[in-house]
């Protein structure tokens, strides 16, 4: 009998145990992209779990398009398959004003959230609420080989103008010596030639809808800005750039093809790395450029950190959240890979920083940020926000198809003109569906 | 005369056919070739065939970042379980179908084929909160259940089609002989259908590998196969070829040295009854 009862005290003893054990150690779940900046971060995840006992991290990293649909399906079905998504400045606000994000303004005041860049932190703010907390932050801007430029007897300035920018493109092009004068992204997509053309079209006083939700395609501006584009691509651009985005851009500009090249401020790092560029030591970089509206062809982009309301673990991910958005983050990134690999575009301490503003585009990709206005995206008032998309659900839907149409222009396809006609009766059709034109 | 004119044409097929095969084969020799070239030299132009530094860090950074073996597993588990489990849905169903139809079964055949054509990511969300209520997403048994239903109707069909070049006066005869109908599947039908049953499960164990919807949609860290594991390296903002590729290689190495090994089978299987 007594050994019976010590056996179940035993017993008993050994589940509280365990129980115990279970209920501290937590494991989260978090859905990423496969960039540089998010890889660092899982090599780094050791420093996490040293200052976070208890809490477990698991990785699920993710193709840009197959996370956006992976994670759109989770939130909206609340799943709960993620404790923490990556998601960028357009879910953000569609998500957070269907409640299907956790606020972060609880965040304790030793993060800081003061800290946090106002036009990224405005992109992530719905009604006064914080939906996510951003990892990196992007524009867009000019970057150009210097000894091409030099060679053409051009200087660039800090701010050009497109009429600069083509006069560079024309003087730098040596088709026979395989370089062309500029590369922009030519593949369809909202994400891909989209975004890049909604926001040149901003500098040319274009805009998406105006404030009855009446698409603007048939406008001069839009007309002004698909005609220079692909005036400029099909003179000065790279043979078959209807199929080029970023990585095909990236790589030509990294193998010296290219004399100029407007995308995002995050390929700044890839192309100054001599391990991977051959002309690293060659490369300058300038706002993008102006039409003397006042409103320049740069766009603004996110990643972010936020949590889905269906998770069962919102503490333990929003200490993650916490770690990997802080100062501390960034100055544990600089100890470990150097202050060029530290994620960019978050907090003002980082260009406060003596150190990080040795780096080449630190001060550029600050400009570009500030000078990007997601609110108040181009000359004319909008009655969306997003500078480079407008941040409603049709909008991808839309903008993949109107990319389609401009794609196929740049391809030879069809004329400007019909590619916007087409655009403007695809855009109408679809917002007169949604409700939006009544 | 007669006989260099054959001889001729015989070289002519062949180098055709040895073409054709090395067109087909060329995108994964050149995946392979690239996963052992820097990230550099993967981006390189003109590209170089052979005479690179080659180099295995890319597997090293990929073994270093992911849980391969675990993929690998749970691609086992999943296209085994789903084609072992459909196999003995579909033995009987096919059996039916091709010995004893009835006025609707060409019907039901074309029925089953036409779920086929609908775009998957059509019943997603359904599909998904089902897996979400009863506690299936993320699990090995839920993607075993969806690819068992997924490839049903190509298995059923495959069967079917093997089945009905089998004289039925074999399987008469063993009921004459009082063969039950059990028996008369598994000891008479079964072997002589060994090669198509054979090839139908090596093809559905490869579509079941590959299946990249599904098996990307319902999981996320615990049951997430090698699809996913591919997935996990693709990046629309920087250029990480030779490391997809050497993640690439990885995940279809082993379904390649199946399908290598299994060849005869399967040719046997596909071409079964196809010259009478």
């Amino acid at each position: 009998m007594t050994i019976r009862l010590s056996t179940l005290l035993g017993a008993t003893a050994l589940c509280a145990a365990a129980g115990i054990a279970s209920a501290q150690d937590t494991t989260i779940t978090i859905a990423t992209v496969n960039n540089g900046d998010m890889i660092r971060m899982q090599g780094l995840t050791d420093d996490f779990k040293a200052k976070n006992p208890g809490i477990d991290v698991e990785w699920v990293t993710l193709e840009e398009n197959v996370l956006r649909q992976r994670v759109t399906t989770d939130v909206a079905t609340k799943g709960g398959q993620y404790d923490v998504m990556t998601i960028g400045t357009y879910e953000v606000p569609i998500w957070g004003k269907q409640g299907w994000l956790v606020s972060l303004n609880d965040l304790p005041e030793s993060y800081d959230a003061d800290d946090i860049l106002p036009a990224i932190r405005g992109g992530l703010t719905v009604d006064g609420e914080l939906y996510a907390a951003p990892f990196y932050g992007e524009s867009s801007m000019v970057m150009y080989r210097t000894d091409l430029m030099e060679k053409a007897g051009l200087e660039m300035p800090d701010a050009p103008t497109w009429a600069f920018i083509k006069e560079a493109a024309a003087a730098m092009t040596d088709k026979d010596g395989e370089i062309y004068g500029i590369c922009l992204r030519g593949k369809a997509g909202w994400g891909e030639n989209m975004a890049f053309l909604t926001a040149m079209s901003n500098s040319y006083g274009a805009r998406w809808f105006d404030e009855n939700w009446q698409p603007q395609f048939d406008s001069d501006a839009w007309k002004a800005t698909l005609t220079d584009y692909l005036d400029l691509m099909n003179n000065y651009g790279p043979p078959g750039s209807s199929s080029n985005g970023f990585n095909e851009n990236l790589s030509l500009f990294q193998t010296g093809k290219c004399g100029m090249w407007i995308d995002a401020t995050v390929a700044a790092s890839f192309v100054t790395n001599p391990t991977d560029s051959s002309v690293a030591d060659k490369v300058g970089f300038a706002l993008a450029p102006d039409n003397g509206l006042g409103k320049r062809g740069n766009w603004l982009w996110a990643w972010s950190l936020g949590i889905p309301a269906g998770t069962q673990k919102e503490e333990a991910a929003k200490k993650f959240v916490e770690w990997a958005t802080s100062k501390e983050y960034l100055a544990l990134v600089a100890e470990n890979e150097g202050w060029a690999n530290v994620p960019p575009g978050t907090r003002q301490s980082l260009y406060d920083n003596a150190e990080y503003q040795k780096v080449p585009f630190a001060k550029m990709t600050l400009e570009s940020i500030n000078s990007a206005d997601p609110t108040n995206p181009t000359v004319d008032p909008v009655p969306y926000t997003g500078v480079q998309f407008v941040a409603i659900p049709e909008f991808q839907g839309i903008a993949t198809g109107v990319g389609q149409q401009f794609s196929a222009a740049l391809a030879g396809q069809m004329s400007a003109e019909d590619a916007l006609a087409a655009a403007q009766t695809m855009a109408t059709r679809e917002m007169t569906r949604a409700g939006y034109i009544k | 005369m007669a006989r260099a004119v054959t001889t001729n044409r015989k070289i002519t097929m062949t180098v055709i056919a040895w073409s054709i095969g090395f067109l087909i084969f060329f995108p994964i020799l050149w995946t392979v070739l690239t996963s052992f070239k820097s990230e550099a030299e993967a981006i390189a132009s003109p590209p170089s065939f052979v005479f690179f530094d080659w180099t295995i860090e890319n597997y090293g950074i990929v073994m270093e970042r992911s849980n391969y073996f675990r993929f690998f597993m749970n691609s086992v588990v999943i296209s085994v379980g789903s084609t072992l489990i459909g196999l003995i849905i579909a033995v009987p169903a096919a059996w039916s179908m091709a010995f004893v139809p009835g006025k609707g079964t060409k019907n039901i055949l074309m029925w089953m084929l036409s779920t086929k054509m609908l775009p998957p990511v059509g019943v997603l969300i359904p599909i998904y909160l089902i897996f979400k209520n009863v506690g299936l997403l993320d699990t090995r048994t839920g993607l075993v259940i969806v690819l068992t239903l997924i490839n049903l109707p190509i298995i059923i069909w495959m069967l079917y089609t093997y089945f009905k070049e089998i004289p039925v006066d074999i399987l008469e005869a063993a009921r004459m002989d009082g063969a039950s109908l059990r028996n008369e599947i598994i000891y008479v039908l079964t072997p002589m259908a060994v090669p198509g049953i054979a090839s139908t499960m090596l093809l559905n164990i490869i579509l079941a590998w590959n299946e990249a919807f599904w098996t990307l949609n319902l999981t996320a860290a615990n049951a997430a196969p090698l699809t996913a594991f591919i997935a996990s390296y693709s990046s629309p903002e920087g250029l990480f070829y030779a490391k997809l590729s050497a993640a690439s290689t990885m995940a279809i190495a082993p379904i390649l040295i199946m399908g290598w090994f299994s060849q005869k089978q399967l040719v046997r299987g596909l071409t079964f009854g196809a010259v009478k």
